[in-house]
């Protein structure tokens, strides 16, 4: 029975998963303003997408602070890992428990209390950035540092103490010896930071300034308003997003699969 | 003085404590001040004694609740086909599943939007299925993986015991499989269940006007009423510990889910 009830439920999901964002795609490229009926084709929506100020800035905003407050995250985070890991075991466990509070929180609680905080407490007008750049870093230090530590926990803690015993200074020992053998972890965590940042609704509008837009919160006041044109270029948006990731996705699997292969050379000369 | 690696730490220990710990007090004092700074407990009664606020919070678990089971009805199969195929490439059919984690929410909540908006014809119709599938819509990759993670995991040589022993594949299942993918389901669970009580948003964008308690912080946020959002989010937090400490003692160490581990 598992034998067809298998391939069916499978392909049942994948539908499920894929149909909506497949229609918007095909509807993207055609005249119509609702799923459903048709005249003709174009390419009008892309069109709209890259030419509109308004679409374009917000896009650009979302990019830039993805990538900004993933950097301040992957850096806080990494060096709260190395400081962590290197404390007394009683220190460490408290490093990682109140890390633990943004990743279990609720976003809406974590950007409520952060703006009541930043904004309220300490006065910082949010026309500054500051809120919105914090609130990001909250979001997604916690998750660098949960991507860090495991790998310094994997590392052979003997070289770093080879690298000092022939002469290398504690700082050289440990960008030379420690930072290599946890860049996987580094890296892994920057790119959770972003894709963090980039999905982030709800600390963007508890921290953002009022005329500041991410995708996030473009499209949600979006569908609220009756304005078609708009509308129809977020399909546009929906389908150029499927297809980076998609291909990013698909560029990682590849380069996987090299990589195994490889491996599985290299082993074969051994 | 000497160079130490747990220096290092110092940065992050203050961010921690100025931006995760901090936070939280003001949000006591918030919560149990009024607008003039003084000490009242009547955020707290008040949200106890308003019918409105009490059904928001029962409408808040129920579509939990209904959320939480529908993404658990349709990711535990999904999870048990895909860790117990003979496919290869394992890896890459879960990265499939997982992949509209990292497609903007908002935007995939509009595709769904559009289709229902389609077959439906008036979306503020069905307010309560609407919510529960857009929620499912959303949260369903982040049940899938947990679940995934841990079958996968599990030595085949159990089950195959099992079976020589002489019982039955659903046998096999409910009395192997099943008791041992429970970590999985409970880390999933808990990924699911919280965000379903409060990401308001989803309701919005389909149309869906009840409130949850995710949208009673953000209408006092829009008035600038800090005290009764500081209380909500006090009684949020509170749910968010119970949970966290009931799960805890049944979970897989797999809080990394979030955002997607796959990396």
């Amino acid at each position: 029975m598992k034998k067809v009830l298998s391939p069916v439920f499978i392909t049942f999901m994948l539908l499920f998963l894929y149909a909506p964002i497949l229609i918007l795609a095909f509807y993207s490229f055609t005249d119509a303003s609702q799923i459903g009926s048709f005249q003709d084709f174009s390419f009008h929506n892309y069109v709209t997408l890259f030419t509109t100020e308004e679409l374009r800035e917000m896009i650009v905003n979302t990019l830039v602070l993805a990538l900004g407050s993933a950097l301040l995250a992957t850096i806080l985070g990494t060096l709260g890992a190395i400081g962590s890991f290197y404390s007394k075991s009683k220190i460490s466990k408290l490093y990682s428990s109140v890390n633990q509070i943004p990743v279990i929180n609720a976003d809406v609680v974590t950007g409520f209390s952060a703006c009541i905080l930043i904004a309220v407490v300490f006065g910082i007008s949010k026309d500054t950035y500051i809120p919105l750049i914090i609130g990001h870093t909250i979001l997604s230090a916690p998750f660098v540092y949960l991507s860090v530590v495991p790998k310094l926990k994997q590392m052979d803690s003997s070289l770093y103490e080879a690298a000092l015993d022939l002469g290398a200074t504690p700082a050289k020992a440990l960008f030379k010896v420690i930072l290599p053998q946890i860049t996987s972890g580094i890296v892994s965590g920057f790119m959770l930071a972003v894709t963090l940042s980039l999905d982030d609704y709800f600390i963007a509008t508890y921290t953002k300034p009022a005329t500041f837009d991410t995708i996030s919160t473009y499209v949600v006041n979006a569908t609220r308003g009756s304005h078609t044109e708009i509308k129809t270029a977020l399909w546009a948006l929906s389908t150029v997003i499927f297809v980076v990731v998609l291909l990013v996705v698909l560029g990682m699997n590849i380069y996987s699969l090299k990589q195994n292969s490889n491996q599985k050379r290299q082993e074969g000369k051994a | 003085m000497k160079f130490s690696r747990k220096v290092l730490g110092i940065p992050y220990a203050v961010f921690l404590l100025l931006f995760v710990v901090a936070p939280l007090l003001v949000l006591f004092y918030y919560a149990f001040t009024n607008g003039d700074g003084q000490f009242t407990i009547s955020n707290l009664t008040g949200f106890f004694t308003d019918p409105n606020a009490l059904g928001t919070l029962c409408y808040s678990f129920a579509l939990s609740f209904v959320t939480t089971l529908l993404c658990l009805f349709l990711a535990y199969p999904t999870a048990y086909f895909l860790a117990t195929s003979k496919i290869k490439a394992k890896s890459v059919v879960i990265m499939i599943f997982v992949m509209p984690m990292w497609i903007n929410f908002s935007l995939r909540i509009t595709a769904l939007k559009e289709i229902l908006d389609a077959i439906e014809g008036n979306l503020s119709a069905y307010p309560f299925l609407n919510s529960v599938l857009g929620m499912t819509y959303d949260f369903l990759p982040f049940m899938i993986l947990p679940i995934y993670n841990v079958i996968v995991k599990l030595p085949v040589s159990l089950t195959e015991a099992a079976r020589d022993l002489g019982a039955t594949p659903w046998r096999a299942f409910v009395h192997v499989t099943l008791p041992m993918s429970v970590p999985g389901i409970v880390s999933g669970v808990s990924m699911v269940f919280l965000p379903a009580m409060t990401n308001y948003v989803v309701l919005d964008m389909l149309y869906n006007s009840t409130y949850i308690m995710g949208s009673l912080i953000g209408s006092y946020f829009s008035n600038d009423n800090w005290n009764g959002g500081s209380m909500i989010a006090l009684i949020l937090l509170l749910i968010i510990c119970l949970f966290t400490l009931f799960s805890n003692t049944l979970e897989a160490d797999d809080s990394s889910v979030r955002g997607g581990a796959l990396l």
